[in-house]
């Protein structure tokens, strides 16, 4: 049976703007194995990337409500101290932006060699230093010794991605956070990185939480998919059968809006409106039904749940058993006319 | 007779350095680039960050200064594009990528759009506010928005002023540097969806930059990889994807990532076939300097980088 590494209960993490508090991230709840890759999929502004940070506990001033377990200990509230020796030790997160995430003034090798040294504080200089050019090789770094003396500028992005990946997994975590590991990145690079990362699980037998808003990200690396909109889980399900069946709205939606390159259609899905601001999120009933306005109100719950349709698969709200796309529907007209 | 003849074209940049700023060397970022466009058709530049793509768009445009090569718009040489005549320069027109940065946040809609209109045309305030709006209908915006700052708007919108903008003079060519890359999908759908649109409207000739490679093959009809400043394969998006001759071009292919979970294995194992074929390889494909050899035509509209002895 599979060992639960990281539990995540009814999360709510909120932001104050001006005088009032908003849930970004509302009423989440999932499980990560070990040796398991659970991918978070939606668009800028769903709440995956302050998901993320509330389980780092990175968030300066947000509101957390709710219990994250990591390893049966909740860490949704617990003191900096005691939070900083679990992050870098037992819990890695790799950045989006490797740019922004180093720091400028200092060479690779002692960034690394940081997490090392706070964790490890009996570790002598040399043992360091060897270890690093060990996990700079292992990330595929070409020329580990001349790489430890450079700065970030020095290197490409692609390489810079490595040192970011270098410095989350130096203390060999159980649980890596991957927020947009790729996006920066070309897709050759990207492969690379991906295949390092599945190599990184095997070998260490970590979960991994992988957020990214690639379908082909994700049809590659995941082993359970969560996707989100406007703060809340959507749908849940492993990915053969999510991508077989998917069944909530806006994930069928998302499916039909990316190109693909083995196929040809001449137009792409549109959902229509736009993602509603933090502020503006209806609070009540079921939140994508503005975008979907063709569908019945009635076939919308005023309190949408998840409902498990198979087991392990969960979709919120029963919009779903109603939905077609307009352009599916015209058809149907058209032939129930000829 | 060509709509855009682009004919070796190179772009060098000094690399400055030691005592007063001496030239020490050039960056090849583009080097001896040929291609031809078709009128209202779509053409793709791909290639990854460093290959050049950008450069050639900009250059063609004149963002760039060009070091040698000639390039020619509907027959007249257009290489010194800042000396051509006004005509000339109205009908090529440029979307950038970062629709966050690309408008100035100062101004207000109105002026974003007229800018260009204030250039090279005549136009009374009545006329000039009247042309705006109907541009903005055209890229479905409310005509309201004209008072508007850049700030209000989401980045699909922001995208679509920028098109706005682009296409204010009825230009007959449009280079998209990567349009849609900082755009998330469903907002991507719809900025791609409205560019083939116009494109059916106005008639447009498309040069399209980008380096995700499923976005290329639902916009273009011809296409160009690139890499170190050269072009490796050309050819039709069906020779491309399908038939991919170059062992970059199949690299570059089998790195993209599949919509099918089931795939996985298989995709795998086909990524690792090529990356040893490419290894093994590589010498055959490029010389000793690590670039790409002069393209040779393997069939009428298939081009491909090979050595000279075949």
């Amino acid at each position: 049976m599979a060992e639960k590494l990281l539990e995540i209960k009814n999360l709510k993490t909120s932001f104050r703007i001006r005088d009032d508090y908003y849930a970004a991230v509302d009423n989440v709840s999932l499980t990560v194995n070990k040796n398991e890759v659970l991918a978070i999929v939606g668009e800028s502004g769903c709440g995956k990337s302050a998901l993320a940070f509330s389980i780092m506990g990175l968030h300066s001033r947000a509101k957390i409500d709710g219990n994250i377990y990591f390893k049966n200990e909740d860490i949704a509230n617990i003191s900096t101290s005691k939070l900083n020796k679990l992050r870098g030790k037992h819990m890695g997160m790799i950045f989006q932006d490797p740019l922004t995430a180093l720091n400028p003034l200092m060479i690779i090798g002692e960034q690394i060699g940081e997490t090392l040294l706070l964790h490890n504080k009996d570790m002598t200089k040399s043992a360091r230093k060897e270890k690093v050019i060990n996990l700079l090789e292992k990330v595929g770094i070409p020329r580990p010794e001349h790489v430890y003396e450079q700065f970030p500028h020095e290197l490409s992005g692609g390489m810079r991605q490595r040192v970011v990946i270098a410095t989350a997994i130096a203390n060999e975590p159980d649980l890596l956070i991957a927020d947009e590991p790729t996006t920066a990145l070309d897709v050759t690079i990207q492969s690379q990185i991906l295949d390092l990362i599945k190599d990184l699980k095997e070998d260490m037998n970590s979960g991994i939480v992988l957020i990214t808003h690639d379908l082909g990200v994700v049809a590659e690396m995941a082993d359970r998919v969560a996707v989100m909109y406007a703060g809340q889980v959507v749908e849940i399900a492993d990915v053969h059968t999510l991508f077989e069946n998917p069944l909530h709205p806006y994930t069928r939606s998302l499916f039909n809006s990316v190109p693909n390159a083995n196929e040809e259609q001449d137009q792409l899905h549109v959902i229509q409106g736009i993602v509603p601001s933090l502020q503006n999120l209806p609070r009540e009933g079921c939140r994508f039904a503005a975008r979907i306005p063709w569908i019945d109100a009635s076939a919308h719950e005023t309190n949408p749940e998840l409902h498990e349709v198979q087991p392990g698969h969960f979709v919120r709200c029963t919009c779903y058993k109603h939905f077609n796309f307009p352009e599916e529907s015209k058809e149907e007209q058209q032939h129930g006319v000829s | 007779m060509g709509f855009l003849k682009v004919e070796d074209l190179k772009v060098h940049f000094p690399i400055k350095g030691g005592f007063f700023g001496r030239t020490l060397g050039y960056v090849k970022a583009v080097d001896g680039v040929s291609f031809n466009l078709e009128k209202g058709k779509t053409y793709g530049l791909v290639g990854e960050s460093g290959s050049g793509k950008s450069t050639t768009g900009r250059a063609i445009i004149g963002l760039n200064h060009i070091t040698d090569g000639k390039i020619e718009f509907e027959d007249k040489e257009i290489t010194k594009i800042h000396r051509a005549k006004a005509e000339i320069r109205k009908d090529i027109q440029m979307i950038f990528q970062d629709p966050y940065s690309s408008l100035n946040p100062k101004k207000r809609v109105l002026d974003i759009v007229a800018e260009p209109l204030r250039n090279f045309e005549r136009l009374s305030r009545k006329e000039e506010r009247f042309k705006v709006q109907e541009l903005l209908e055209l890229v479905g915006l409310s005509p309201e928005s004209i008072l508007k700052y850049p700030h209000e708007f989401s980045g699909g919108q922001r995208q679509r002023i920028g098109i706005a903008r682009a296409v204010a003079l009825k230009p007959k060519l449009i280079i998209a540097d990567e349009p849609v890359s900082a755009l998330d999908v469903s907002v991507q759908a719809q900025v791609l969806n409205f560019m083939k649109e116009i494109q059916r409207e106005l008639d447009l000739t498309y040069l399209f930059i980008s380096h995700d490679l499923g976005v290329i093959r639902h916009m273009c009809d011809h296409i160009g990889i690139m890499y170190k400043g050269r072009f490796v394969e050309e050819g039709t998006a069906n020779e491309i994807f399908n038939e991919p001759q170059h062992i970059y071009t199949k690299r570059l292919i089998a790195a993209i990532p599949d919509i099918d979970p089931n795939k996985r294995e298989e995709l795998k194992r086909f990524r690792a076939e090529v990356s040893t074929e490419y290894e093994q390889a590589y010498n055959d494909y490029f010389d000793e300097e690590g670039l790409a050899y002069g393209l040779k035509p393997i069939s009428e509209t298939h081009l491909v980088a090979l050595p000279e002895k075949g």
